[in-house]
């Protein structure tokens, strides 16, 4: 085995790791801007805000990532006079913005199904406790139903994390340099296939377990109010099965 | 619908051979997860230790990483193995082992978690009723705990089987033809990507679809004899 052509190419490695949290970070926020109208639409029983948002859910979480990836990447050039008529060409000739862009759809629609959820598995009581304080349906849902869901999704959100974590992987398909971008240049250029692909590995598992242990101890400060055995529900037994 | 420019039948193809792989890895892994389920419920500490090395690898490693190192790793370090011992060797996997190897080696890590906890499951009652009419210890599997352990199984190996066909498309980056390497080379000679990638969707939203009735099908099946209790 070539250790020093690893060491060497640590660096390389560090700029990885930075662009795949840098797409892990943003793609989880903005996904979960997103996922909270969507989980409410999808609440809803209003047909209008239903359908739809089950359609979006539907498609994302019923397709491949790789496909949904390749669709706005390379799909998006079917429609290039359009897009630079209106002058988004820039944005979707580049691999970084159709990245991030696909992470976000994909985990907006899977977060959506883990808030949707949450919400409903809101004790009857605690909004029937807010109803009779004469709280209005808006500040009801920010006060009591929010805090409250954001609390029993979060065990089942911090897999979202992690899976979000992995699947940013997928971007060095379309030539951008995150961790496995990185190694698989490495590997063809050295012909140090192993090496280059096992040194990746080892970092996602360390980024990996930081991320689940960071998120442990999030758990236990943000529900130290809580008897866990509420969260039970929303906790799936084994990692990220989606 | 669409026009697929003659292209349609070697989507068809691809289709064919993403269900061939989807199906093999999923044989695959619930053999593996089978073992691996019983190695966690019955083994020794180091058959336990094992067992936890390997799913701690499949959570914390993303599977086009774990893909690309059977595929292109494997190979050169048995290679250089051989060399190191002196002796000049070529190895080459072929894409459908790689693909459904990998595969295989992930999901069946998942698995084995959705029948630990089937086994979990069924009631410590049944055991002793079993045992108490006289049935040895592999009666007791076969005909009490295995069939109720179906039971607790099926949503848990359905959602598995959905994720792990969606898992195939990354097998289009080592060349096998199957649903996305098919829609791909379609999109770059036709110059169509959008809709041959939107075509490649819908077929995998179909499969989805379908598989996800079927498995509403098999969980009524598996629940007969099961007393519905009002909602």
């Amino acid at each position: 085995m070539n250790l020093d052509l690893v060491i060497e190419n640590l660096p390389r490695f560090l700029s990885g790791v930075v662009l795949t949290l840098e797409l892990t970070a943003a793609s989880c926020v903005l996904g979960f801007a997103l996922a909270i109208p969507l989980a409410l639409m999808r609440l809803s029983s209003v047909r209008l805000w239903l359908w739809p948002a089950t359609a979006y859910v539907l498609f994302f979480r019923g397709t491949p990532l790789l496909a949904q990836l390749f669709l706005i990447y390379y799909g998006s050039g079917q429609f290039r006079p359009a897009l630079e008529s209106v002058g988004l060409w820039t944005f979707f000739r580049e691999p970084w913005f159709c990245a991030l862009l696909t992470l976000v759809l994909n985990t907006a629609a899977y977060t959506s199904e883990i808030l949707r959820g949450a919400i409903a598995g809101v004790p009857r009581g605690e909004i029937e406790a807010a109803l009779a304080c004469g709280m209005s349906r808006g500040l009801r849902f920010r006060r009591i139903i929010l805090p409250r869901a954001l609390g029993l999704a979060w065990p089942a959100y911090t897999n979202e994390i992690v899976y979000q974590l992995q699947a940013t992987s997928l971007v060095s398909i379309i030539t951008l340099m995150d961790i496995t971008g990185v190694a698989r240049v490495i590997a063809s250029r050295h012909f140090a296939f192993y090496e280059a692909f096992l040194t990746a590995a080892v970092f996602y598992l360390v980024l990996v377990y930081g991320v689940l242990f960071l998120a442990k101890r999030a758990e236990r400060r943000l529900l130290a109010h809580l008897r866990p055995p509420d969260a039970r529900a929303a906790k799936p037994g084994f990692g990220f099965i989606r | 619908m669409f026009d697929l420019h003659g292209y349609g039948w070697m989507i068809l193809d691809g289709v064919q051979v993403t269900l061939l792989v989807g199906l093999a890895a999923m044989v695959g892994a619930i053999a593996v997860g089978l073992a691996a389920a019983l190695a966690k419920l019955f083994g020794s500490r180091i058959v336990r230790g094992t067992v936890e090395v390997y799913t701690t690898i499949v959570r914390g490693v993303p599977e086009l990483v774990l893909l690309l190192l059977v595929y292109y790793g494997v190979p050169t370090l048995i290679q250089d193995t051989a060399a190191a011992m002196g002796r000049e060797i070529e190895v080459t996997i072929n894409p459908f082992v790689a693909g459904v190897g990998t595969i295989t080696f992930i999901y069946g890590a998942f698995a084995s978690e959705v029948f630990r906890a089937a086994y979990l499951a069924v009631p410590k009652g049944q055991f002793e009723a079993a045992t108490a009419l006289g049935l040895n210890r592999y009666l007791v599997f076969r005909l009490v705990v295995l069939p109720q352990m179906l039971r607790h199984a099926l949503p848990g190996l359905g959602n598995l089987w959905m994720v792990l066909i969606k898992a195939t498309a990354l097998i289009s980056v080592i060349q096998l033809p199957e649903l996305m390497r098919s829609a791909d080379v379609a999109a770059r000679t036709t110059r169509m990507p959008f809709t041959f990638f939107f075509v490649a969707c819908l077929i995998y939203l179909a499969i989805t679809l379908t598989s996800m009735w079927l498995q509403s099908r098999a969980e009524a099946w598996a629940s007969r004899g099961i007393e519905r209790t009002q909602a």
